[in-house]
């Protein structure tokens, strides 16, 4: 491997993708961080960023209002005393998967075509999972309480965490994988920081980076160190990809409500997780390759992988749905049984089927190589299946409740303006942190992709 | 600060304190006009507030130009009320106070006195025990040896607590639109007196509601006869005009009738609702669920008939229900009455032949129970039908076993719309000089066509008082603020005449003086206390039984149990002397005709804010009213049929047209209305009371005119096309799906075992119905991988009696009252966030033309294995040793988990600060022995712990156990019909345990195995087999649409 900062002058020969063609290491660390230290300030950029900067503007408001007023400003009720918050907070924490999947599970199983974009899914892990993290805080009647739900001490109330309670394992679950994830990312950015130091213009810049790349020099035994680390930090990571939305699941399982005491959700939520996540590597990616000119380092295999992903998982979410049905059908029990017909022809009727159209029907479309290799199809079906995981948790959450046991309790939620100011708002905050990731931290891994230029040739 | 800036201050004060007091003759000023007079004031104000120099000279220069901005007059207050306060820090009070070091005797801080008082309420008074805690009322409850509550009491009595501390009640005399004092008014009133003293009371009127006190009563004759040519009207628009004249028809005399329930077999009601409303409803809403035990040997079930237009709890209750245009009901009488063999009440053949089944039946049950039967009409039927009644009750030789005729209750019994057309035919002659009016609200609630307004202010003098500065109060010279029961001293009469003492629990919080208090005042005896003169009349007319005892005695122990013994009103034997021919059968009991373009309107008063006068009281405008769940609101009630027919649905918002009155409103569609036909409740749309009711639903006195005040006919609908949101606490209709003749809600609540029902005799062959079926017996036998927790101790569990429930709702506010819920108003509850911790669920069975109706009083369960506590992120709620679920409000952080997790939802969680912390005036009203809960924070029914612990306390200070019915939870302590019972199901004698024991005893949900406390008797209906099948209007053509 080759020292950090050390320009080299090798004779590249041509590689087959997912590698980028006629690059050489150094203008692949030209090319990836020139996005970063380039001097300009693109419009485009900018122009983007103000948008979803309103929207976190938004997104304060309404949090700020949610605070003065209390969770009464949202469209919850008894009995949907859960709506929106928790609706996108499973759809976060789901999207949240694919990062750690993309750089845990493959990077173990040795799947190479991870390295273009493992660094930003990582990101987008982070920062889902950022955005997730905000909703049971948001949700909760006294926000100001919230530490009451970790074992703190001194504990000079008496109280403690009730552990028989789902909520409380998510708070740890949660934690946890937000913890690794961060620190899995940040360690797998280190030798890029430095990187970065090194070519920066700047005093500013140099201090910065250097600051943050925690004096990496690229010697061997950093190397090593690095490699054990990321190894054991991807040993660690790829139980929480499966673990963080099986505990997630059973803030539903546990409970008694028809729609969420069942078996099957954990392996049908990580699917569903995965799929999501998936959806939204491709949702950021296309655009992302699309500006920034990556097209030779996100290929269209790599797309073409995802989407495979997605059809595979996408398929286990089907069977979870057919599932769901059959047992509500077969079990006889009738409150099971109430419960999907109502989904079906209850007054959120229409949530059922973009479920069933979003999530089951189009995908399939992702057979076909053509749709695979179709950079516009796949953009939009990534769009659609963000938004069907959507409405599959908001089935999940309020067609449960709304009528549940009691006939003479049953009630109907109506999202407020406030609602969508919060959802909106963390998709605005989502954005504006991968902008200012993009801007400002390596998109693209730049010795990663280095390395696989090393191997490549070595392999060659 | 630094101290020149001190030293400047205090001159400041020193100044102001001598523009204060010099400037004005006395040592206070009475605003800034006051101020303005002084040379100093002015130059002190420049220094203080710059720039308003010129304000001032332009405000003197032209008082009435109208250019004083908002920010001036801001400072001017500001100004206003800090100099203010600088006079008032200096000035100690000069009457000598007294610390209160010994407290007096029976006041142990911490620990509520009771007192026995009255409440009168449209024409009766209900005998109530009062809770005070350190002088504060606090809750009410009924007085057990009042005959007329048997310790029970209805909605309006439970509200009364928040009317009294009510921060929009009148609280000060008011003149032309000023406030003004008591003195004016004496002054006024010396002026006036002048001129009646002349003239004998010449142009002098009284209008009141109706009088039953006695000692008003005698106080108004007193005053009569002092002024022989003044008048007294009596006006009340849902009163009993008709029951009166009915009587009179009857027997040529006015007289009181009231019936012994718990001696009658069989019940026929004519759209009387008399487990709900008039006089003496407590007490037979207890009598007749007190025959409602299936398992009784010597007391078998009653049998209750009902016919109705628009469905109340009594038809709910009924074994068999017949719906009809209240119109029909005076044909259905005449058939029933020449039945059962009444000479000359022939009636039209189109109505016999119509009922012809029914009345058959129906006449053959009751011959088969002569002497142990009953029919009673309805207050808002025509005199006919009540004379037909008592016709019938003579007839069947009830009389004297099942109904009781006394004299009236009333000190003077008349015709209130008569009175009052008499009082306007008199203010529009211009020969009314003075109009004093007491108690009553004419401007709101007279007949339309009496435009009682413009006669009104036709009067020279325009006198008022009430307890609100309302409609009338506004057109009125002087507003005088009237004295809430709880403030004043006085006397009522209950259902049988018994006499009750309206003691005050506490001086009055305004300046109310009560109309005793005002008489007083006309008459010129202001030496004379209310107290006194209360004393006097009873010193004089005590019954004759107790003038053995001394006064003193005799009038403690009274006060004392709150009811005057001996003074219920001798038994009268009375004849009917009807015409042989009872006048000829009303023209419109023809039967309905679906191609008819106008309908029938019922007006009724309201179930929750009767006339209107409760229309500023938050507890009653949010209770859900019966059946119809609808809260703050009225609505239009149509059939499903009808409303088919005419193309609506609820909430669409229609034009009504009463024959050239119009008014606008939304549709409600009301399973088991009579079809044709539609009901509108009076008492809302009012423009002047306190910010609660102002501007809510809508007026239906624009449309009520005085010749037919509760059957009108001629009704016009007209769609708008717009859409009106009605709150209701329960979705029955409104979001079912399209086209299914039974509500989905109910299908499902049947299906899921959540009302269990059987009828007698099949009771009787199957005791055990309610443990039957796939679920039940899964159920029975509850299985768990854990051994259940051992309640060695107390187990606190609850039974409610299905088949006693009456669904008068009264639980929900008494809760409400003891446990210090919040209201949260029409649009939190449009958005599903009602705060009541019992609710009365109401379903439907067997389609929705003609129903039968179920109620079902839901409070939180405690179950043993509530999935409410296991769900809890903080332990939040936890479960007691002796089986309570606990919810510790300062712990939950509002997660709502335990919420979604219950399968009765019974938590209700606030989801913004619903609690009122900020009016002062409901500080004192407030149970001190439960939280006032904060934002964010869930909360649920406790089985009233705070009277467990009580009574806990209690037994342990005496060593001993609780005993059985020792705690009475709020819900159990107010129900009428007994149908909720707590105690102790480890004490096997306990009335709940045995309860509990019971065949027909099941639990909701019992599949789910949550095990919970609270568990319900079945209900038991008692149909007549002879009866033909229930429906007998086949539902319209097409489906309902639902949607």
């Amino acid at each position: 491997m080759a020292p950090q900062g050390v320009q080299k002058t090798v004779e590249v020969e041509p590689v087959i993708p997912p590698l980028p063609e006629g690059y050489t290491y150094a203008t692949v660390s030209d090319k990836i961080s020139s996005i970063v230290l380039g001097q300009r300030w693109r419009r485009g950029w900018f122009a983007g960023f103000a948008g979803a900067f309103l929207l976190v503007m938004l997104l304060l408001y309404a949090i700020c209002y949610l605070f003065v007023k209390g969770v009464g400003i949202w469209g919850i009720n008894i009995p949907v005393a859960w709506g929106f918050a928790i609706t996108s907070f499973v759809w976060w924490i789901g999207i949240g998967h694919a990062g750690t999947l993309i750089s845990a599970i493959l990077l173990l199983l040795h799947q190479r075509w991870r390295t273009s974009i493992n660094r930003f899914a990582e990101a987008m892990t982070i920062f889902a999972v950022a955005c997730a993290a905000l909703f049971p805080l948001l949700h909760m009647g006294r926000p100001w309480l919230f530490y009451w739900l970790f074992p703190y001490y001194p504990s000079y109330m008496g109280t403690w965490p009730q552990f028989r309670s789902p909520l409380v394992w998510d708070v740890f679950a949660v934690s946890t994988y937000f913890t690794v994830s961060l620190i899995f990312w940040y360690v797998g950015l280190i030798p890029d920081l430095a990187t970065l130091r090194d070519r920066a213009h700047t005093r500013f810049k140099q201090i910065v980076y250097g600051m943050m790349s925690l004096g990496w020099r690229g010697s061997a035994i950093h190397w090593s160190r690095y490699e054990m680390a990321s190894l054991l930090l991807a040993g660690l990571a790829t139980p929480l990809v499966v673990s963080v939305h099986t505990v997630v699941s059973f803030d539903f399982t546990i409970a008694i409500v028809p729609g969420w005491h069942s078996t099957i959700f954990p392996p049908y939520f990580v699917a569903g997780a995965i799929y999501s996540g998936f959806a939204m590597v491709l949702t950021l990616a296309i655009p992302l390759r699309k500006f920034y000119h990556l097209e030779e380092f996100i290929t269209l295999r790599h797309l073409d992988n995802c989407a495979k992903v997605m059809l595979g998982t996408g398929l286990i979410v089907a069977y979870g749905y057919m599932m769901e049905t059959y047992m509500a059908l077969y079990s006889g029990d009738i409150f099971e049984k109430f419960m999907t017909h109502n989904r079906e022809m209850g007054p959120y009727w229409f949530i059922y089927v973009i479920v069933l159209l979003f999530n089951v029907l189009l995908p399939q479309s992702l057979w076909s190589r053509r749709v695979r290799r179709s950079v516009p199809a796949l953009f939009a079906l990534s769009l659609i299946i963000n938004i069907g995981m959507w409405t599959e948790r908001f089935m999940i959450v309020v067609v449960s409740l709304h009528r549940d046991f009691t006939p003479s309790a049953w009630g109907l939620f109506i999202p407020t303006s406030w609602d969508w100011a919060v959802l909106v708002g963390t998709l605005g905050l989502f954005t504006a942190l991968f902008y200012l990731f993009i801007r400002y931290l390596p998109a693209i891994s730049i010795f990663e992709t280095r390395r696989e230029l090393a191997e490549e040739k070595e392999g060659k | 600060m630094n101290v020149n800036n001190n030293r400047e201050n205090t001159r400041d004060e020193d100044k102001s304190r001598q523009i204060a007091t010099g400037a004005t003759p006395s040592r206070f000023w009475r605003g800034l006009a006051d101020l303005n007079g002084t040379e100093e004031a002015r130059r002190f104000r420049a220094d203080e507030f710059p720039g308003t120099e010129s304000d001032l000279q332009a405000i003197e220069a032209n008082p009435h130009a109208n250019h004083i901005s908002r920010r001036t007059v801001l400072k001017y207050m500001a100004a206003s009320a800090a100099m203010a306060g600088l006079t008032a820090c200096t000035i100690l009070p000069t009457e000598k106070i007294v610390p209160y070091v010994r407290p007096p005797e029976e006041i142990v801080p911490g620990k509520p006195l009771f007192y026995a008082t009255s409440m009168p309420f449209a024409g009766e008074g209900a005998g109530l025990l009062v809770k005070s805690h350190m002088g504060r009322p606090t809750k009410v409850e009924g007085n057990p040896s009042h005959p007329g509550s048997l310790g029970h009491t209805d909605i309006f009595a439970q509200a009364a607590i928040l009317d009294l501390y009510d921060p929009y009640r009148s609280q000060t005399v008011i003149r032309d639109g000023e406030i003004a004092s008591w003195d004016d008014f004496y002054a006024a009133l010396g002026a006036m007196r002048g001129a009646w003293n002349a003239n004998k009371g010449a142009g002098l009127r009284l209008l009141t509601d109706t009088i039953i006190s006695p000692t008003v009563g005698a106080q108004i004759r007193a005053f009569l006869a002092a002024f022989p040519e003044a008048k007294w009207h009596q006006y009340e628009p849902c009163g009993r005009d008709n029951a009166r004249d009915g009587a009179k028809l009857a027997f040529d005399d006015y007289v009181n009738a009231f019936y012994q329930l718990e001696n009658a077999d069989v019940i026929v009601s004519l759209e009387a609702n008399f487990l709900y409303s008039g006089p003496g409803h407590v007490r037979y809403a207890r009598d007749f669920a007190a025959r409602r035990d299936p398992d009784s040997a010597t007391r078998p079930m009653n049998r209750l008939y009902v016919v109705e237009s628009t469905p109340t709890i009594t038809g709910a209750m009924a074994d068999h229900r017949l719906p009809m245009r209240s119109s029909e009901v005076e044909g259905f009488a005449r058939a029933l009455a020449a039945n059962l063999g009444v000479e000359g009440a022939n009636s039209g053949a189109s109505a016999s032949g119509q009922f012809a089944d029914w009345v058959t039946a129906l006449a053959k049950d009751l011959s088969a129970h002569r002497g142990s039967s009953i029919v009673i009409a309805g207050d808002e039927q025509p005199p006919i039908v009540h004379a037909l009644a008592h016709t019938i009750n003579e007839k069947l030789g009830n009389v004297g076993k099942t109904i009781v005729y006394t004299q009236a209750l009333e000190i003077e019994p008349v015709n209130g719309f008569e009175s009052l057309r008499d009082l306007v035919n008199d203010l529009n002659s211009g020969s009314v000089e003075t109009l004093i009016i007491i108690g009553t609200n004419p401007a709101y609630d007279a007949p339309a066509d009496f435009d009682f307004v413009h006669a009104y202010l036709k009067t020279a003098n325009r006198v008022h008082s009430g307890l609100y500065y309302d409609e009338t109060a506004e057109l009125s010279d002087w507003h005088l603020p009237q004295a809430h029961f709880l403030e004043s001293w006085g006397d009522t009469r209950a259902y049988d005449g018994s006499v009750g003492i309206i003691q005050p629990l506490i001086s009055p919080l305004y300046q109310g003086k009560s109309a005793l208090d005002l008489l007083l005042i006309l008459a010129s005896d202001t030496h004379l206390s209310a107290h006194d003169t209360l004393r006097n009349y009873w010193m004089a007319n005590r019954p004759a039984q107790a003038t053995a005892q001394p006064f003193e005695d005799w009038w403690e122990t009274m006060l004392n149990n709150g009811v005057m013994a001996g003074s219920v009103f001798p038994a009268k034997q009375m004849t009917v002397k009807l015409p042989t021919e009872i006048g000829s059968p009303a023209a419109s009991a023809e039967p309905a005709n679906s191609t008819q373009e106008a309908i029938e309107l019922v007006f009724r008063a309201d179930p929750s804010i009767f006339d209107g006068r409760f229309a500023n009281n938050s507890w009653l405008q949010e209770l859900p009213k019966p059946i119809n769940h609808l809260t703050w609101d009225n609505a239009v009630l149509l059939s499903p049929g009808t409303a088919n027919r005419l193309g609506l649905k609820s909430e669409d918002y229609v034009n009504l047209d009463l024959s050239g009155w119009k008014v606008g409103a939304p549709v409600y569609v009301m399973p088991g209305h009579a079809d044709e036909c539609a009901t509108l409740n009076l008492g809302y749309g009012r423009w002047k009371t306190g910010e609660v009711g102002m501007r809510r639903g809508v007026n239906a006195y624009y449309i009520r005119t005085s010749n037919q005040p509760y059957i009108a006919q001629g009704l016009k609908i007209q769609r708008t096309g717009l859409n009106y949101p009605l709150a209701t606490t329960q979705h029955h209709h409104l979001i079912g799906p399209v086209g299914e003749e039974d509500e989905l809600e109910s299908v499902q609540a049947f299906e899921r075992d959540l009302i269990q029902v059987s009828t007698l005799s099949d009771y009787k062959t199957n005791p055990n119905f309610t443990h039957e079926g796939e679920h039940q017996e899964e159920a029975d036998k509850p299985e768990s991988l854990y051994p259940g927790y051992p309640y060695t101790g107390y187990a606190w569990g609850m039974s409610i009696d299905l088949n006693r429930c009456v669904g008068c709702n009264a639980c929900v506010v008494a809760c409400g009252a003891e446990n210090n819920a919040s209201i949260v108003g029409k649009e939190e509850v449009l958005r599903g966030r009602e705060m009541h911790w019992i609710r009365v669920d109401s379903y439907f069975r067997g389609g929705v033309e003609d129903p039968e109706m179920y109620f079902e009083p839901v409070p939180c369960m405690q179950c043993e294995n509530s999935p409410c506590e296991l769900v809890f992120p903080v332990g939040a709620t936890n479960h007691s040793p002796e089986g309570l679920n606990n919810m510790i409000y300062n712990r939950c952080v509002g997660t709502r988990y335990c919420s979604n997790n219950c399968p009765y939802k019974v938590r209700r969680f606030n989801f913004f600060l619903f609690s009122d912390f900020r009016t002062q005036s409901t500080y004192g009203m407030r149970n001190p022995d439960v939280t006032v809960r904060s934002r964010g924070v869930m909360e649920k029914c406790t089985y009233c712990v705070q009277r467990i612990n009580h009574a806990k306390i209690n037994a342990e200070e005496q060593n001993r156990l609780v005993r059985d019915s020792e705690i009475k939870t709020a819900c159990q302590q107010v129900c009428p019909a007994d149908a909720i019972i707590f105690g102790n199901i480890n004490d096997k004698s306990s009335q709940v345990a045995k309860l509990k024991a019971q065949s027909r005893g099941y639990k909701l949900l019992e599949v789910l195995n949550t095990r919970p406390r609270t568990s319900y008797l079945a209900r038991i209906r008692n149909p007549n087999p002879e009866m033909p099948a229930q429906k007998l209007h086949p539902p319209a053509a097409g489906t309902i649409d639902q949607n």
